[in-house]
């Protein structure tokens, strides 16, 4: 398995009347095909801004990429034109969104929606990309798939238009799927069935995703790999069983404490991650996390650690005190 | 902290609200048709009680009617049919200001404290304005001193009294939230949601400030939630909800560890857990279908058309809550059946 998408000190911040915002500064992550890899991380922390920094498209005009690059198959995405960049949106990268309705127009039915892309960008007939789009809504189960396609998204439950999102992202042969908190805004027991849906569809088409989410849950479950995101920066990244049988980074194990689990005796009181999040506007010098930190001394008040290797291969910890934490 | 306020309960007295066959429907405007009513059943004949002291947590998936049966047993919604009975008193005959003086002792908390706070007013304003409300404080330094009181119980610094709502913090906005609904020392906080909105490093601090809080002023919650671990932490007993009926009660560690409605059982296991490790061993239980629309509840059992243990007789009769073993109630007929493991 080759690298896919190798993100390299990405940089995207917010030029704000108030201020520079920082959301992205910084972030560094790579995909091999595939695998699922997961940002995980508190609102604010830059993980919906660099998968949309991929892409090119920035939540607001305020907001520009300043710097790293984003090679996805060796060719730099930031550097490449618009009708390219056109393509690999339409294409060989889709994007599944937290809000299936606001990913659809209200006022199209699902078989014009499911048709334009595959039409445009896979040059096939309307037959076809409609008999296409039939066998993509029975692949994530939509029950009686052809009298669908005459439907409008209001017509369904945001479980259903999630499988829509998710068979019109399938559409077009992606090679990665970047699924922006794709099952937030639905019940557990449907989550469950998304989610369980992307893996078995990511598999059989030999997808990568790139699974961002604020819960750790979901990545325990769901992902390979992990990225854990603080303040516009990965601060931690490993292997999925390895972060969490193994944390290095005092926010990851913050985090991983602080949560209530079904599967722990219950205790009189959770532990918690004192203060809150910085102001992007103003982060702290030095580690970001520092003023949170019970491990901080002078050096972290100072210097901005790198995302340097902790122990066993491929473990990474932007931490001073990561190879001494107890 | 606390003002010596609350009526003593008779000793021997557990119960402190009765929930008797509520029901709450809300009519909703048909798109079709003539004026042809329909009928959103939020909540569907619904018995329980809440213990004095305790943490009732009550779960389940948005529509279910959960923030219904809260606000109904506020009385924020009058019920369609059925009592509720606080300290056995029926709020549901009360007149508007016998209503107003009984909220004194019942107060909620909901779920987005951006919405549910007054943008327009400081801090101290909103956690002054139960105790002006209900006249509890005889001066302006009274106010202040009761004010500050408050805010430092909610681990907030009493400066911070001069600051409108979008000058905090979610988790910060929800502490003010907390003082406000604490202000008129309630017996009875309904916990709508209350951490649903934060992060999940702030989600413990404020968890962690309701159960001390619930300790050092003796308050009894109705938590409601839709994040089962959140819920399990701090409930002792739990009641789940599908489509505005109760389908489960019990001790929340017999619930966990024995559920014994197919829905329960589907809801835990569609939690994911933080450990890869516990992950891989599980066999998931995963739900087919969406939950029907509380316009068009299922005849029978709401949950046999998503149920994978569902028979004929399923389709046939509701289920009544009964209770299986001590303590512990379920609202389906093959709940006693051995199963499979």
């Amino acid at each position: 398995m080759g690298v896919l998408l190798e993100v390299s000190d990405l940089r995207t911040y917010f030029f704000t009347d108030a201020g520079i915002v920082k959301a992205v500064d910084g972030v560094s992550y790579d995909v091999n095909a595939g695998e699922t890899v997961a940002l995980v991380g508190e609102s604010g922390c830059g993980k919906s801004v660099s998968a949309l920094s991929i892409m090119r498209l920035m939540p607001s005009s305020q907001a520009r990429t300043v710097g790293g690059r984003v090679l996805f198959e060796g060719i730099d995405l930031l550097a490449i034109g618009p009708r390219e960049m056109r393509r690999v949106r339409g294409q060989t990268i889709a994007m599944m969104y937290q809000e299936p309705r606001a990913s659809l127009n209200p006022v199209l039915n699902l078989g014009r929606q499911l048709t334009e892309g595959m039409q445009l960008h896979l040059g096939i007939s309307h037959r076809d990309a409609r008999r296409r789009a039939i066998d993509l809504l029975r692949r994530v189960r939509i029950p009686d798939p052809e009298s669908q396609l005459s439907r409008y998204p209001h017509q369904f439950s945001g479980g259903m238009l999630q499988r829509v999102v998710l068979a019109m992202a399938l559409s077009c042969n992606p090679k990665l799927i970047l699924a922006d908190e794709p099952t937030t805004a639905l019940d557990v027991t449907i989550q469950a069935q998304i989610l369980e849906l992307l893996k078995e569809l990511a598999a059989d088409f030999g997808l990568a995703v790139v699974l961002i989410t604020h819960n750790l849950g979901v990545v325990a479950r769901y992902a390979d790999r992990v990225n854990v995101m603080y303040a516009g920066k990965v601060v931690e990244h490993a292997d999925v069983g390895e972060l969490f049988a193994n944390p290095r980074h005092p926010y990851t194990r913050g985090l991983l404490s602080s949560l209530p689990r079904l599967d722990a005796p219950r205790s009189d009181r959770l532990v918690q991650i004192e203060g809150q999040p910085p102001d992007l506007r103003d982060v702290p010098a030095g580690c970001a996390y520092h003023p949170r930190c019970a491990y901080a001394y002078q050096r972290c008040r100072e210097e901005t650690p790198p995302l340097l290797q902790v122990g066993s291969t491929g473990h990474l910890s932007a931490c001073w005190v990561a190879e001494n934490l107890p | 902290m606390s003002v010596e306020l609350a009526a003593t309960p008779t000793p021997g007295d557990a119960t402190l609200v009765d929930v008797q066959g509520l029901k709450l429907y809300f009519p909703v405007k048909s798109n079709r048709g003539f004026g042809r009513k329909r009928l959103v059943r939020a909540v569907e004949d619904v018995t329980f009680t809440i213990r004095k002291g305790e943490t009732l947590g009550l779960v389940g998936e948005s529509g279910c009617g959960k923030t219904s049966l809260g606000r109904g047993i506020l009385q924020l919604y009058r019920p369609t049919a059925g009592h509720v009975l606080f300290r056995g008193r029926d709020l549901t005959t009360l007149g508007a200001r016998e209503l107003r003086e009984a909220r004194r002792e019942m107060q909620i908390v909901f779920q987005d404290p951006g919405t549910s706070l007054n943008p327009r007013m400081t801090a101290e304003e909103l956690v002054a304005e139960p105790l002006l409300v209900h006249k509890l404080v005889r001066s302006k330094a009274e106010r202040r001193e009761r004010v500050g009181e408050l805010l430092s119980a909610v681990g907030l610094d009493p400066s911070m009294g001069e600051r409108y709502p979008h000058e905090f913090s979610g988790g910060q906005r929800q502490r003010v939230a907390i003082a406000r609904a604490l202000a008129s020392s309630p017996a009875l906080v309904v916990c709508d949601e209350p951490v649903s909105t934060l992060d999940a490093s702030i989600q413990a601090q404020v968890v962690n400030l309701l159960v001390q809080l619930q300790e050092e002023q003796d308050l009894t919650y109705l938590f409601i939630g839709h994040d089962l671990a959140v819920v399990r932490h701090v409930a002792q007993r739990i009641a789940v909800m599908y489509l505005g009926r109760i389908v489960e009660l019990a001790d929340t560690d017999d619930l966990f560890a024995n559920p014994l409605h197919p829905y329960t059982q589907a809801l835990i296991s569609a939690v994911p857990i933080p450990d890869p490790v516990e992950e891989a061993k599980g066999e998931r239980l995963i739900l087919a279908g969406d939950v029907p629309s509380p316009t068009a509840v299922p005849q029978g059992c709401v949950f046999h058309p998503r149920c994978p243990l569902a028979v004929e007789a399923c389709a046939a009769d509701v289920p009544t809550l009964r209770e299986l073993r001590p303590g512990h109630w379920v609202a389906c007929i093959r709940a006693d059946e051995p199963r499979a493991a």
